[in-house]
């Protein structure tokens, strides 16, 4: 795949620079993409255009297998393989969960701000109801305050993240859908009130990278976006047990 | 002369028509305000101020919905097919008049029960088209959401009814009413994909239909097919009997609105292959294989909804499965454009403005359809899912090349409508301007959309941090989409100059003049019967046996 990829990859899309572990696989495979249609599309409009130059021929001399069965097969084997090769890198992506190492935050999204919730030294989320939410209060999650899960949890405005350690996140919403999106780490996924939707990738590069809501959920909808802060191992811990509640 | 009896399918095809012309106006000026404000968003609008967001989001609610319900599914499926389809397979009525009627009105009182909704407390619904739940089962959830969301449900409700019920009378009538001589395999393609969008709208609709109620159920009775248990929305915690979710509502819309998109594009592909095949006097080529694409196009279109939810929480597998049905659907589209180019392939077409409109119906179709198999691959939707690579694709194919179906099918039956032909200088002048404009405004979107931008963004401006800077590396290419589509719309002008100078003028014309071969050209008093296969011409291309002819001249016999 690489060779071909690098012979076709002869136009600057514009693509933000990736900085996910598997956005590389992921850029590759879209590029690819990209060049292929583009490759189709000057293909059929040269064939489309010389068909209406060239002299005209009597239609019965149009052999149906090279003008027909042939492409269609190629088409097919085509798709074929584009369909596996992106099979391969969803399965990657999707088909098993984080690794248990990896770290655990809470991405809650409402109307039209996203909370991120860190579990605190004791690595467990405590219980959120929604009649408790109350961000006047300080608790914009409705954390039951006598669970003693949730006393050590904390929650954030920004999405801050170690560089190079895998992260899970457990996507939620209080009230409509949202579409929680991170285009420089190529990662989408919507978050569904009423269920928990999870993700999981790495950063690899510390820096702010934007955090977009890309499903329409009100009219705050263009506004309902956050910052993602990469940090360096040692910048990350160092944040965190500023924030962390020491008993 | 001709009755214009309400009942009579030309009436009603013409009503059509006019409702068409009605929702484009106003859903095309819907867009540039849009297309405005997203470039220049300071922009104070006269008489009304700067565009707030809710006000853009009821512009693009409304937007998609004026399209593609009262432009894309009216104009092609029930206009064209009730002013051409009864004359195509030889019927003199369709099968249930007073029904045709009853639908028509239908869709004219749906269409005013949706621009209703600008008028009233809280404006439009702000959902976007798919109005997803939660959003649109509160009228909690922002202005629109109310009143305005209950017209929007109830204008696409009596859409549906109307769009069954026309599916179910167009079925009828080419199943029973064909004239004698005109069996399956002489039907023109045009017949065959009114035929399968008349079966897609009869399956998809009825399912629309029931979410729909199932909606305004858990809008108004607490029901909980939708909202799950203990939503707080606005600090509210709405409360409904048990609970229910929302990706139910985004499976059964999807069902329907897959389908839509074929519902809009199938005729436009019928026409093309029947004005191609004429105007290169030559075959379709392909006949048979064009039949069954078209149903498996129709069939296929059943089985793909879930490619508008890779990310929307399905079981992961669920997607691995949606995907090989997406992109099976690409091989019937692209055997239809093999053939499309093997038929015009030296030909030495006759380019006529119809002409030309089928061949930019095909150039749009390949571009917007090229970028399908990438949006149907999960991985890559995870990055594209509804960024303006999308909103790009589906405007493409289904606004653009759609639109194009549409042009072809005016000028080329502009006879038939009007008794008289469309300037062919003017034709061709609003042909290239549209295409150009087209292509300068729906190519860069894929671009934008590439770097990032999501759709339903009432702004590209003013967010704080990181956001604001990758969404503002999109504003150059903005600024060149609004302009070409004011642009697009504004050459439009040509095409209603020359509508009005060619039925001002009224050159007389022959009762064929394209020399078709299908039996809505018949000559007044021929007895309404079919001897043919439809396109079949001399090798020379100098002569041509049309469906009524008796004759059994040594004509290439299909296949």
């Amino acid at each position: 795949m690489h060779s071909a990829t690098a012979l076709l990859v002869f136009l600057r899309w514009p693509l933000p620079a990736d900085v996910a572990a598997h956005g590389h696989a992921l850029d590759r495979h879209l590029l690819l993409n990209l060049n292929l249609a583009l490759a189709f599309l000057a293909l059929a409009h040269v064939l489309l255009f010389a068909g209406l130059m060239l002299r005209r021929r009597d239609a019965s001399a149009q052999h149906k297998v090279m003008a027909e069965y042939v492409p269609l097969a190629g088409f097919a084997l085509l798709f074929f393989l584009l369909a596996a090769h992106a099979q391969t890198l969803w399965a990657n992506e999707r088909f098993t969960g984080a690794s248990p190492e990896a770290l655990q935050i809470e991405v809650t999204g409402m109307q039209f701000a996203w909370y991120f919730r860190y579990p605190g030294q004791d690595a467990a989320f405590g219980e959120t109801r929604p009649e408790l939410v109350d961000a006047g209060e300080g608790n914009p999650l409705g954390i039951v305050p006598t669970d003693e899960r949730g006393k050590d949890d904390f929650v954030s405005a920004q999405l801050v993240l170690p560089a190079g350690r895998e992260v899970d996140l457990a996507l939620r919403s209080l009230d409509v859908i949202h579409g929680f999106a991170i285009p420089e780490m190529r990662v989408k996924q919507n978050a569904v009130p009423g269920q928990t939707t999870h993700l999981h990738f790495t950063a690899e590069k510390p820096g702010e990278y934007a955090l977009l809501c890309t499903q329409v959920c009100g009219l705050g909808h263009y506004r309902m976006s956050s910052t993602v802060r990469v940090l360096t191992p040692e910048a990350y811990a160092a944040w965190l047990s500023a924030r962390e509640v020491h008993p | 002369m001709r009755a214009l009896r309400l009942t009579h399918h030309r009436t009603v095809g013409f009503a059509y028509l006019g409702i068409s012309l009605a929702a484009v106006a106003i859903g095309s000026f819907l867009s540039l305000i849009m297309r405005i404000h997203l470039a220049w968003p300071d922009r104070i609008f006269p008489g009304h101020g700067v565009l707030k967001p809710e006000e853009y989001l009821a512009l693009v609610t409304m937007h998609g919905t004026i399209m593609l319900f009262f432009v894309m599914t009216v104009a092609p499926l029930s206009g064209f097919s009730n002013l051409i389809l009864p004359a195509q397979i030889g019927a003199t009525r369709m099968s249930y008049p007073r029904l045709n009627l009853f639908s028509c009105v239908l869709t004219a009182v749906a269409f005013l029960v949706a621009c209703a909704a600008f008028f009233v407390p809280g404006g439009a619904p702000i959902g976007g088209w798919a109005a997803y739940p939660p959003l649109s089962a509160s009228a909690l959830a922002g202005p629109g959401q109310g009143l305005g969301m209950d017209l929007w449900l109830g204008s696409v409700a009596l859409f549906s009814i109307a769009s069954i019920l026309s599916g179910v009378n167009t079925l009828t009538t080419i199943t029973l009413r064909r004239c004698e001589g005109m069996s399956w395999n002489r039907l023109p393609l045009t017949v065959w994909a009114w035929l399968t969008a008349s079966l897609l709208a009869a399956l998809a609709f009825s399912v629309l239909l029931a979410a729909l109620l199932m909606l305004l159920s858990d809008r108004h009775l607490g029901t909980a097919f939708f909202v799950p248990a203990g939503d707080l929305i606005n600090g509210v915690i709405v409360s409904h009997k048990g609970s229910g979710s929302p990706l139910l509502w985004l499976h059964l819309f999807w069902f329907f609105g897959h389908p839509e998109v074929y519902i809009a594009i199938l005729p436009g592909m019928g026409l093309t292959s029947m004005v191609l095949a004429n105007f290169a006097r030559r075959q379709i080529y392909g006949y048979r294989i064009m039949i069954a694409t078209t149903l498996l196009i129709g069939l296929l279109g059943l089985t793909v909804w879930g490619h508008h939810m890779f990310v929307a929480g399905l079981n992961p597998f669920a997607g691995t499965v949606f995907s090989a049905a997406s992109l099976a659907i690409a091989l019937p589209s692209t055997a239809k454009v093999l053939s499309w180019i093997a038929t015009s392939w030296r030909s030495r077409m006759q380019l006529t403005t119809a002409a030309l409109f089928a061949l930019g119906f095909v150039s749009l179709f390949i571009a917007g359809g090229l970028s399908g198999p990438i949006l149907a691959q999960p991985i890559l939707d995870e990055y594209l899912h509804n960024t303006f690579f999308v909103i790009a694709h589906f405007h493409m194919v289904m606004a653009m090349a759609a639109t194009f179906g549409l042009f072809c099918a005016i000028y080329y039956w502009f006879p038939i409508l009007f008794g008289t032909v469309l300037g062919e200088g003017l034709g061709k002048l609003h042909f290239w301007l549209t295409l150009l404009f087209s292509y300068s405004t729906f190519l860069p979107m894929h671009l934008t959309g590439i770097a990032g931008e999501p759709r339903h963004y009432a702004q590209l401006n003013g967010m704080p941090g990181p956001a604001a800077h990758l969404l503002a590396t999109t504003m150059p290419l903005q600024r060149h989409i609004s302009a070409s589509a004011i642009g697009l719309a504004a050459v439009q002008l040509v095409f209603f100059v020359n509508v009005g100078l060619s039925l001002w003028r009224r050159r007389a014309i022959s009762q064929n003049p394209w020399s078709a071969t299908t039996l809505e050209w018949i000559p007044a008093g021929q007895a309404l019967q079919c001897h043919q296969a439809p396109c079949q011409y001399s090798p020379d291309s100098t002569s041509f046996i049309p469906q009524w002819s008796t004759a059994s001249e040594n004509c290439p016999e299909r296949e």
